[in-house]
């Protein structure tokens, strides 16, 4: 079998992952910052502790600013629900994600359509998927609040300039939020050097964690008191109010945390960290490159973005003419055992973008631990079924 | 308890004290987790606590580090 849908989740992940895992079930199994008796102590010290792993990989200013969540469709939530108001504006990207997009429209929507809403505008990128920062800049007005961009592509993996944007940012009094969903972990990406504000990441994709962790990173520029929560209740802190704490990363954690997954967070991101993110990215480049030269040779393939493997994540969309991308999906895995991921990948935008919409694309999603074999076997066997859908 | 004089720092939550404790013991001042006691606060966290004549060291230290301190007491 031929694991390509790491755009979706990451599998295998790193060694000591699931042991650190149930390690925490086994011999720790107490809520983290709920007592003071010494499980609880050391939940809290395990949950800590992937706090700071997390801040390391993309220097972010304090541990504590790591506020954890789900995933990273709840932290743009919780930035983009809680961050804007009514009568705000906010440019975003025609490249997005769903998890961008619909809390953005559903925002657009409130309190009626001619209302006072958020404004939101959408800068188109190229069919390539690639964004002008100029046009960033352009598209800012004076009640411009946010910029919220990905940093790459899902569906085809092209890079967007952040530190750019992050500049123009600073410069007109903004914030930047940027959803790392495809990168963190397989790209460096310094909040700091970069300029980000706000950074959403999730756990379950190149940081190596499991499902159901992710967060948001709140940076320095960034008056925490004007974020509103999306949920309140429990933080095992000023048990004597009523009133939701207005600290980080507690003002945005209530109720029991998934603890048992940010002990494998933590021991996924501490592997990210020792091999190196260059490390990663040098191989995943090496990968993409291979892939993208492999399909482009075969007759009858159509490779998605801007080909250079330099400018994206190891995220290669693509079509075989006269065959149905679902049929490419369902063969590779029954015939080859290639699993991908097949369809929209959530980004009705970007797929519009590169003019794949309705019909969306065969993704190939490559991680650390692909090797180049299996993508040969791959590019043999997309050649196989271009040359019988000829 | 001859010869101890303790102090504590109460910090925000479980996360603040755990952060607090790896920046004294990188600077190495000792400190112990304990819970808050139950005349300084009716929180159900933990604290901090210290040799009395290691708190000024102890405030520096984490005041450089940007944290919050909820109070400094002699216990």
């Amino acid at each position: 079998m031929i694991y390509f849908d790491n755009a979706a989740t990451s599998w295998p992940k790193p060694p000591g992952v699931a042991e650190t895992m149930m390690h925490f079930l086994s011999d720790v199994g107490a809520n983290p910052g709920r007592a003071a008796h010494r499980r609880a102590v050391e939940a809290g010290r395990i949950v800590y502790d992937a706090r700071e792993a997390v801040a390391e990989l993309f220097n972010a200013p304090d541990p504590l600013r790591v506020a954890f969540g789900k995933n990273v469709t709840e932290a743009l939530n919780l930035a983009l629900r809680g961050y804007l108001r009514p009568g705000d504006h906010v440019v975003t990207s025609s490249m997005e994600h769903n998890s961008m997009m619909r809390p953005l429209r559903a925002l657009e929507r409130q309190d009626g359509p001619s209302s006072g809403g958020v404004r939101v505008t959408v800068v188109a990128c190229s069919p390539q998927g690639v964004l002008d920062p100029a046009d960033v800049e352009a598209a800012i007005r004076p009640d411009t609040k946010l910029v919220a961009l990905n940093h790459a592509s899902n569906v085809v993996g092209t890079l967007l300039p952040v530190a750019e944007v992050g500049a123009i940012c600073r410069e007109r009094g903004l914030l930047l939020l940027v959803d790392a969903a495809q990168t963190g972990g397989a790209y460096p990406l310094d909040m700091q050097a970069d300029l980000i504000d706000l950074l959403a990441f999730t756990g379950h994709k190149s940081l190596g964690g499991p499902m159901g962790t992710g967060g948001l990173i709140v940076g320095q520029r960034v008056d925490e008191t004007q974020i509103e929560p999306l949920i309140r209740g429990g933080t095992g802190s000023r048990s004597e109010h009523e009133e939701q704490p207005d600290f980080l990363p507690d003002v945005f954690e209530s109720g029991t945390p998934n603890a048992v997954g940010l002990a494998g967070l933590e021991a996924g991101v501490r592997w990210v960290l020792e091999r190196g993110v260059e490390q990663i990215r040098t191989h995943e480049v090496a990968l993409t490159r291979r892939l993208i030269g492999g399909l482009k040779n075969i007759p009858g393939v159509t490779v998605y973005g801007g080909h250079d493997a330099e400018l994206q994540t190891a995220t290669v969309s693509f079509n075989v003419a006269g065959m149905e991308p679902s049929e490419v999906g369902l063969r590779l895995d029954d015939e080859y055992g290639v699993l991908c991921r097949v369809g929209l990948h959530c980004a009705p935008a970007a797929h519009k973008t590169l003019g794949t919409f309705p019909v969306g694309t065969v993704r190939f999603g490559l991680g650390a631990f692909n090797a180049a074999h299996e993508v040969d076997k791959a590019v043999s066997a997309v050649a196989a079924l271009a040359q019988e859908a000829k | 308890m001859t010869g101890h004089q303790y102090a504590v720092i109460l910090v925000h939550s479980t996360s603040h004290a755990i952060r607090a404790e790896k920046l004294l013991h990188r600077a190495g001042v000792a400190c112990k987790m304990i819970p808050v006691p139950r005349h300084l606060s009716s929180d159900c966290g933990v604290c901090l606590r210290l040799e009395r004549t290691e708190t000024a060291a102890a405030r520096e230290v984490l005041q450089a580090a940007g944290m919050d301190l909820v109070g400094v007491h002699d216990i």
